[in-house]
């Protein structure tokens, strides 16, 4: 666990260096939270507290939690999500081990259900902005009730192509007009794209190290990549580019950190393989054709049902009962 | 032949382990005592126990047979020293259960004399029928010396299936057991003599012998012990527990999966450890029983580690005692490795024929076992079992007693070669789980087979009452019916008229009482007058017949 937590430094450096330290007053606040939360049901359940809290299995959730909600939402959203996701995502089936799905998922699912205006508020790049928000402004953002959020905010590249799609503005319009233009960069979106970067290296540490099974992410990424190349060959108006998809968005923490979670995955290595072609599918398939702009919870959840069935159709041939 | 030329497959899964195998291989083997007392149990092998031939008084000699096999899975036991029977009772013998079982102790006199009438050692094994083998060698009770005691000479008659390779394990994987090590350093010679002999009984077309390459000095004894043959491939595989599985070994050496629930024979492989193939030169060329065995004795209970040639039935306390540990001090005594050894309560066990490796460890380097924690599913596991089972999913039915779901992930596939247990970052005992769920459903089984056998008797009793019934009720009515007939046929037309009679008048009567006559209901007044009339009738009835 500690070394999935190196993994997320550089993406997390990164967040916080283009858009604000927002993202780790929310990594704070989620970790408090998660202890506390975790604490408190063991003590109920009369279970190990110190040993178990410390697997850090809790601050993990707490960490891609914070990592998946916009960092200028307010402080009870990812305390409120903290706590779901610990107490109802994974201590009621039983601690570590017997939640069948991602807690932090959970908690980010029913965040984005419950409050979709404040899950929907992302932060600009900095670059982007007229002026680099102070300190105080920042917090006062998380704890003030939103208060000069309109000077930080700004779309999403997904959100931008979601909206402008929504209205009948085509894909390339979007991108060179003058509204959206300034918010895509080289590969995707202007910072985004950054970060992005930041957790793919973080998650090739953890693919060499060998702490993390290779199928899942390279199955999800590649089916994304297949797929969004397919339809952009087809129609490029209507269809985000390869590039966009794995670059913009949360596609890079998801491969890497949120699919990977083994308590919730497939665990033979055929049945990751297709746990992460079907996550793949599901995130492409939100993504392009469902009212979210980002599909990577919905489609990790749905995927984490499967896990089960796709294990027991895929056990491997065992020593002795083939020819050879 | 080298290894040089030969491909080796690689099985999947496997662990590199420490092997500790260094602290006892610094000395020769040496001869352990005779101990005051022999301890034999009647079942070393597997298969049924054998039957004692000798009485509690009976002087015996050393290489006498004492307990005669019992039937054809089964291997006699000899004496393995001179001295006379004590007690033939139920004793601690080394065994994962710590239960008694019934064994032959011998007092010994010290005097080792061996036993007159021996078969004498043959030089030349060729003028033995390959059944003339078999029989020498079992009567020599030899079993396979590498684990599981499995009686030698079934595995050396190849049946209908006919023998393309005869392979010897001289792998030993295992950490800390060194014995086939030590032995085959100083005896390569008698071993691949052994094999010869096995390869003749099986009719073989080749031999393989399987060492890991960590056994540097035992691989060159062996390359000079085979010279000038070509028919012996000696082949190093790499060091990688469990590469002395008997279905890893086969599978590096040849590439050929031994089917699951089958016998390596049916893929033309049979496969003996080199131990057994010393005990077979041993019974062939010098007509000598197997009654001793070299075991490795080490750990950090032990000062000097060592290996030995033992008496079988040597009692392991007398063992340690002359290797100068302290009882005291040994905090576990371990049957085998470390991997797949079986703890013994009792150092007054005796060594038995398959017993390799007694492991002691010093009660400092004793540490409590963590707590396992929940499983992640992490699949560490999967990575490394050399069976390619899923051990997350088998511990996560098993725990459920989920016993049908156990089986559908190939619970009975294991080999229990511990290698999940030492990768699981949650510390779980995976294979504690694996054989209680194995034990569990061989009792579920084995209970249902009963209650089945139980109801079957039960309904055939059912089912033999009612028949005995139905026959007696049979009887009965085939007596009455032959008693009816008789008189029947005789008084027939008597009870026919009776009967027609009796009919009649019933039908008469019938007819009479059926349609209600007008005189049925009658006034006093009526009935009155009828009767005057009546009475007149009658007197002019009276009055004409007086005229």
């Amino acid at each position: 666990m500690l070394h999935v937590g190196y993994a997320l430094v550089p993406g997390t450096i990164a967040y916080a260096w283009l858009f604000g330290i927002g993202v780790l007053v929310q990594i704070l606040l989620a970790c408090v939270t998660a202890v506390i939360a975790e604490g408190l049901i063991l003590f109920l359940r009369k279970r190990p507290i110190k040993r178990t809290l410390a697997d850090g299995s809790a601050l993990l959730t707490a960490v891609l939690l914070a990592l998946a909600i916009p960092p200028i939402a307010p402080w009870w959203v990812i305390v409120l999500g903290t706590a779901f996701a610990i107490i109802f995502g994974k201590q009621v089936y039983g601690g570590i081990g017997y939640n069948p799905f991602n807690p932090a998922m959970l908690g980010y699912v029913m965040l984005l259900i419950s409050f979709p205006l404040e899950m929907t508020r992302w932060p600009a790049a900095f670059s982007l902005l007229e002026q680099t928000p102070t300190l105080q402004a920042s917090l006062d953002v998380i704890f003030n009730a939103g208060l000069g959020i309109d000077t930080v905010s700004g779309a999403t590249p997904l959100d931008a192509i979601k909206t402008q799609l929504g209205q009948g503005m085509d894909i390339h319009s979007t991108i060179i007009s003058s509204t959206y233009g300034e918010l895509f960069g080289s590969l995707a979106g202007v910072g985004w794209e950054i970060v992005s970067l930041g957790f793919l290296i973080g998650g090739l540490y953890l693919l060499v190290t060998q702490r993390i099974a290779w199928q899942i992410p390279l199955a999800m990424l590649g089916t994304i990549a297949v797929l969004a190349s397919v339809f952009y060959l087809i129609d490029s108006a209507r269809y985000m580019s390869p590039l966009l998809h794995l670059f913009g968005g949360a596609t890079m923490l998801g491969a890497f950190f949120i699919a990977t979670d083994p308590v919730s995955a497939a665990t033979t290595p055929r049945g990751r393989i297709y746990y992460g072609i079907g996550i793949g599918v599901f995130t492409f398939i939100i993504r392009s054709w469902g009212s979210y702009p980002e599909g990577i919870a919905f489609a990790v959840l749905l995927m984490n049902m499967a896990a089960p069935t796709i294990d027991y159709y895929t056990r491997p041939t065992v020593f002795g009962q083939s020819r050879d | 032949m080298t290894s040089a030329q030969t491909k080796v497959f690689n099985f999947h899964g496997g662990l590199l382990l420490d092997d500790h195998k260094s602290v006892s291989t610094s000395r020769p083997i040496e001869l352990a005592p005779i101990p005051p007392q022999l301890i034999l149990p009647l079942t070393q092998h597997l298969g049924h126990a054998a039957k004692p031939c000798v009485k509690v008084g009976d002087s015996v000699l050393k290489g006498q047979c004492i307990a005669k096999a019992d039937g054809r899975v089964s291997a006699p036991i000899h004496a393995s020293s001179s001295g006379k029977v004590v007690a033939i009772e139920p004793r601690a013998v080394p065994h994962p259960s710590n239960l008694k079982t019934d064994c032959i102790v011998i007092e010994t006199d010290g005097r080792d004399t061996p036993f007159a009438s021996e078969p004498t050692g043959l030089s030349n094994y060729h003028s033995l029928s390959t059944d003339e083998i078999r029989q020498r060698i079992q009567d020599a009770g030899i079993v396979g010396l590498g684990g599981a005691g499995f009686p030698s000479h079934i595995k050396l008659n190849p049946g209908e299936h006919s023998v393309e390779t005869l392979i010897l394990n001289a792998a030993e994987c295992e950490p800390y057991i060194s014995c086939d090590d030590m032995l085959m350093r100083e005896h390569a010679d008698a071993i691949i003599s052994g094999l010869r002999i096995m390869q003749h009984a099986l009719h073989a077309k080749s031999c393989m012998i399987g060492i890991e390459d960590n056994k540097i000095e035992a691989y060159q004894a062996l390359l000079t012990a085979i010279d000038s043959s070509d028919d012996i491939r000696l082949v190093r595989v790499p060091t990688r527990y469990p590469a002395g599985g008997e279905r890893q070994l086969i599978y590096s050496l040849t590439g050929k999966q031994t089917p699951t629930h089958g016998r390596p024979a049916e893929i033309g492989i049979v496969c003996h450890n080199v131990g057994t193939a010393f005990a077979v030169h041993n019974a062939i060329t010098k007509g000598e029983a197997l009654i001793s065995r070299v075991v490795t004795l080490t750990g950090s209970g032990i000062p000097q580690p060592r290996n030995m040639h033992v008496r079988i039935g040597t009692p392991i306390h007398d063992l340690l005692e002359h290797c100068h540990a302290h009882e005291h001090d040994i905090g576990q005594i371990l049957i085998g490795g470390p991997m797949m050894g079986f703890k013994i309560d009792s150092s007054a066990a005796p060594v038995t024929k398959i017993c390799n490796c007694v492991l002691a460890t010093h009660q400092r380097d004793i540490k409590p076992a963590d707590n396992p924690m929940p499983c992640i599913r992490c699949g560490e596991c999967t990575n490394v079992c050399p069976v390619n089972l899923l051990p997350q999913q088998l511990y996560w039915h098993a725990r459920a007693q989920e016993f049908d779901r156990v089986q559908d992930y190939n619970l009975f596939d294991c080999i229990e070669c511990g290698c999940c247990d030492v990768v699981c970052p949650s510390r779980i005992p995976l294979v504690q789980y694996f054989r209680f769920a194995k034990t569990t459903i061989w009792r579920q089984e084995h209970d249902k087979e009963k209650s089945d056998k139980a109801r079957e008797r039960h309904e055939h009793r059912l089912e033999r009452l009612e028949r005995e019934k139905r026959e007696k009720r049979e009887r009965h009515n085939r007596k009455k019916a032959a008693l009816k007939k008789e008189p029947d046929q005789k008084e027939d037309p008597k009870k026919a008229a009776i009967l027609a009679a009796m009919k009649r008048v019933q039908e008469k009567k019938s007819a009479t009482n059926k349609a209600p006559a007008n005189t049925d209901n009658l006034t006093a007044e009526q009935q009155r007058k009828i009767d005057e009339a009546d009475a007149r009738r009658a007197e002019h009835n009276k009055d004409n017949n007086g005229n």
